[in-house]
Parts: structure tokens; C-alpha cells; sequence
């Protein structure tokens, strides 16, 4: 479902007289479906670099990357958004939404997108926040004024919120407490179990070691240590 | 006469322009721009002022006659036609039946002294609509749907708030059901609690009309949460262009550095 081969990634900073930032080095790795398998290695090793050169925000100009057929180092802009809204979720550190958005509707997004009615997109959204713990007077209101927790509880709703059959999370547990984390974890082991093919970020070893089936260790790229 | 390619209605992109240059006098507006656009996306460009972000879209909507290059329209048949070469009454009747053009003033996309529903009215009469108590249904449809009351449908627009205004005027373009949207800063001269309901406006709107829009902004917050692909333009040149996530989050050129490291985040 996901395949790298020989992916790297080199930033050159202009603003900043040009320099030449070596992030990532020669990965290849793959993800089937019923995996989900935990990027490692120490910081600055490309972990969040690889996760965002997958989901197509970071460019990819070394190396090879196919998701679900869609082979990124090819594909125009349009496959890309074709693919992020029919067979691609994702879960990231920020939630960027249009303010005053109620929750339940920045939730219910991706289903609408992807043609669903607003009372069968906003039924779901529901159930998923009401399964996350999200306190139902939230609901309503926009997730931009919400405490850390919410924020990535409705960002977990979000991505999970449909079946997609490839999930990339970033640390979907880290900001929260013992009964919210179980909830968390138990939605990804669903997925996983349903088929899907996951590829995450977890510092959380405990986590790791609960829904991960597999871990990929990356290495600091040559020249550069620690 | 042009000899148009036949393509598959739906199947191909909608908008085709090639090397688009608009010059004035010695000075560069625009300057050999490429680009296509498909069925329900949406085509953000950013630059400062001056970059030729505006001249660019004045050419696409018809409003500057362009000094090279070629821009093709899929018709409704699914045929390409070749814009600048239709004579100027097909050209009008293109413009009206299948394009709209929000401005950032709603006071230069409406008629102030005319009534709300009048506005949104004489869009559908200038493409043949006669039956009074039809228009007068459709500009109360298109009213709640932008989130103005209806009782409000007998008020001249001079009366309204900028945001009120700014959503009239969408509801003015969007009535007589064009395939193709040019927008130039639509949330501009807005306060920020009322630019967030247009953007999420907007939003819903592409989303469930499949529009297909060109947003001209220098809000790089707007075309985040807008554009599905993004254009950056210096100088009249197009110097980067991609997904519009890939193009903020990692951009190569130097002016797009520079330009995505100068936002001040609150």
C-alpha cells in the first residue's frame, strides 16, 4: 500500500545565504495492508520530513513513493488531492481549519468531500467524537479555541472518520491522558485490523508497543551526528 | 476559424491557457503564462502587488485583450474553443453564461440602487429568464444559501454590511449556475470574523457545485484553506506552481521563501 525506494531529501534555504540542509538519505520501505508500522530513530533523523514527503506537502525530488497505485514522484497536483480525499487520511500535530467551524463539521469534512449527505456525514461525526470522549457541549463550537487534547482528539476524528485504506499519523497520542490515549489506540488497532495500511510517528513507547506491529528505524543522514 | 479538439464532456480540463502575455507598453504585466484547470478545482495565485496576479486574471475573464497566447474553454458540448478567436457577442454570451467574476469591492460587482433580489435577479434575465415569480424564487434560494434573510430581499445593498455585501455579490455570480469562477481578493477588504464565514462559505460552495475557480489573494491563509494547487507570481513571470500545501510548506524558489517566511503567525 505504501512503497518507498531510495527517498531523500535536501533542503536549500535560500532566505538563509543559501545553505544546504542533508534531511533524509536513501530510505525504502514498505507498508501492507493490516501493518502498522512506527517510523524510529533519533531527532532530526527525518521522521516528520519522510511522514509529510508521503502525504505530498514536501516535495519529492529523490527516490521513489507509490501509495495505494498512486506513484507521487509522477503524479500532477490533482491526483494528489484525488488521492488524499478517496483513499489517504491523515492525522497531523496542528489542525488547521476555517475558524468558526463547529467541530462536528470540521469532522464530517472529509466524508462530505467524498460526496456523503450532511445528515450521514454529521451522524458519523458524531459517533466518532462521541467515541474519542470529545464533551458533546463542544460540538458546536470551533475547534480553534479548544485545549491541546481536544484539538488532536478532532483531528483524530477527522482522519479516521472514513475507512481510508492508508493512514499516516504524527503522534496521534501525545497530548493525552490514560482514558483518552486507550480510546485512541483502540480506534488505530480497528483500522489496522480492518486492513488498513499505517504508517506512524509514536514517541510514546507504550503506545508503540500496543498498536504497532513493526518498527523502522531511520538513521541521521552521513555527515551529520547528534 | 479554429478547429476544436473533440474531448469527452467532463473527462478533460475545463480552462487551457498558453503562453499568456499581456504587456503595457514597455512594461511587463503578465509574461508567457501556462497553466490548466480541471472540473471542481480551485487555482490559487499569489504575488505582491505588481506581480501581475490581477493583469493575469483580467486576461482570463476577458476584461484585457492579451498580447500573445491562447486560452480554450471547454463548451458545454465538451468541445475546446479558442477564446480571443470567438467574435465579440459569443464572447459576451460566454462570459455571462458561463463565467463570474466576484471583485474585491462588492460596490464594483453590484448595483447599489437596485434591490437585493434585483441583483441577483438581472443576472438570470440578462441570460433570458422572463418569468417574474421564477427569478424572484431563485434570488430567495440564493439568498438563504449565502446566509441572507429573505425579508432582507427588497433592501437596496447600500444598506448592508461589507460582509452581507461581498456575499450578494457571490450570490449575483453564482445564480445563473457558471462552470467557471474568477475571483480577485473576495475576502480583501473584510474584517477577520467575517472573512472566516466567506471562506467557509466558499468552501461548501465549490465543494457542492464542483466550481471551478482562479482566487487572485496576497492572503496566503486564504489559499491554504481554498486552493487545491497555487501559482506564485514576481515580476509578470509565474516562478513556482504546485499542489498549494507543498508549494507553502516546501517551496524552492527563493521569492516563495521569502514570501511564505514573511507571514507573521499568530
Amino acid at each position: 500500500m505504501i512503497a518507498l525506494r531510495d527517498v531523500g531529501k535536501t533542503f536549500t534555504l535560500h532566505t538563509q545565504g543559501g545553505v544546504s540542509i542533508r534531511a533524509l538519505e536513501g530510505v525504502s520501505l514498505r507498508v501492507s495492508p493490516g501493518e502498522c508500522v512506527a517510523l524510529t530513530g533519533p531527532s532530526g533523523a527525518g521522521k516528520s520530513t519522510l511522514m509529510r514527503m508521503i502525504w505530498g506537502n514536501y516535495r519529492l525530488d529523490e527516490g521513489e513513493i507509490t501509495v495505494a497505485g498512486v506513484a507521487l514522484h509522477r503524479a500532477r497536483p490533482r491526483e494528489i488531492v484525488a488521492l488524499r480525499r478517496d483513499r489517504m487520511g491523515h492525522v497531523s500535530q496542528f489542525l488547521r481549519v476555517v475558524p468558526r467551524v463547529p467541530a462536528r463539521d470540521v469532522v464530517a469534512e472529509p466524508l462530505r468531500a467524498l460526496g456523503c449527505d450532511i445528515g450521514e456525514a454529521r451522524d458519523r461525526a458524531e459517533a466518532m467524537l462521541a467515541r474519542l470522549n470529545l464533551p458533546r457541549r463542544l460540538w458546536d463550537l470551533s475547534p480553534t479555541t479548544f485545549s491541546g487534547g481536544e484539538q488532536q482528539r478532532v483531528n483524530i476524528a477527522r482522519g479516521l472518520v472514513h475507512p481510508f485504506p492508508v493512514l499516516l499519523l504524527d503522534e496521534p497520542t501525545a497530548s493525552l491522558d490514560g482514558a483518552n490515549r486507550e480510546g485512541v489506540m483502540g480506534l488505530i488497532d480497528e483500522a489496522r485490523r480492518r486492513g488498513a495500511a499505517i504508517l506512524g510517528i509514536f514517541h510514546d513507547e507504550g503506545a508503540r508497543a500496543r498498536v504497532c506491529t513493526r518498527e523502522v528505524a531511520l538513521h541521521l543522514p552521513r555527515g551529520l551526528t547528534a | 476559424m479554429n478547429a476544436p479538439d473533440p474531448v469527452v464532456a467532463g473527462e478533460g480540463p475545463l480552462l487551457q491557457v498558453e503562453g499568456l502575455t499581456r504587456t503595457y507598453g514597455p512594461r511587463i504585466g503578465c509574461a508567457d503564462v501556462s497553466f490548466e484547470l480541471w472540473p471542481g478545482e480551485v487555482l490559487g495565485i499569489v504575488g505582491e502587488s505588481g506581480s501581475g496576479k490581477t493583469t493575469l486574471l483580467r486576461c482570463l475573464a476577458g476584461h484585457l485583450e492579451p498580447d500573445l497566447g491562447h486560452i480554450r474553454l471547454a463548451m458545454r458540448d465538451g468541445r475546446m474553443a479558442d477564446v480571443l478567436a470567438l467574435s465579440e457577442p459569443e464572447r459576451r454570451l460566454l462570459s455571462r453564461t458561463d463565467g463570474a467574476f466576484v471583485h474585491q469591492t462588492p460596490r464594483a460587482g453590484l448595483r447599489l440602487g437596485v434591490s437585493a433580489g434585483g441583483n441577483v435577479g438581472e443576472r438570470l434575465m440578462a441570460v433570458g429568464a422572463r418569468h417574474y415569480g421564477q427569478i424572484r424564487g431563485a434570488a430567495l434560494d440564493w439568498m438563504a444559501r449565502v446566509e441572507i434573510a429573505g425579508d432582507r430581499i427588497d433592501d437596496r445593498p447600500s444598506a448592508f454590511s461589507g460582509g452581507m455585501q461581498q456575499r450578494l455579490q457571490i450570490a449575483r455570480n453564482l445564480v445563473t449556475a457558471p462552470r467557471l469562477v474568477f475571483m480577485d481578493e473576495p475576502t480583501g477588504g473584510l474584517d477577520v470574523s467575517v472573512q472566516a464565514r466567506l471562506l467557509d462559505l466558499l468552501r461548501g460552495l465549490v465543494r457542492d457545485l464542483r466550481l471551478s475557480v482562479v482566487i487572485v489573494t496576497h492572503d496566503l491563509a486564504v489559499v491554504r484553506l481554498l486552493a487545491d494547487r497555487l501559482m506564485v507570481m514576481q515580476g509578470g513571470h509565474v516562478v513556482e506552481a504546485g499542489l498549494t500545501d507543498q508549494v507553502l510548506d516546501d517551496p524552492r524558489h527563493p521569492y516563495t521563501q521569502l514570501l511564505v517566511a514573511s507571514v507573521l503567525h499568530v
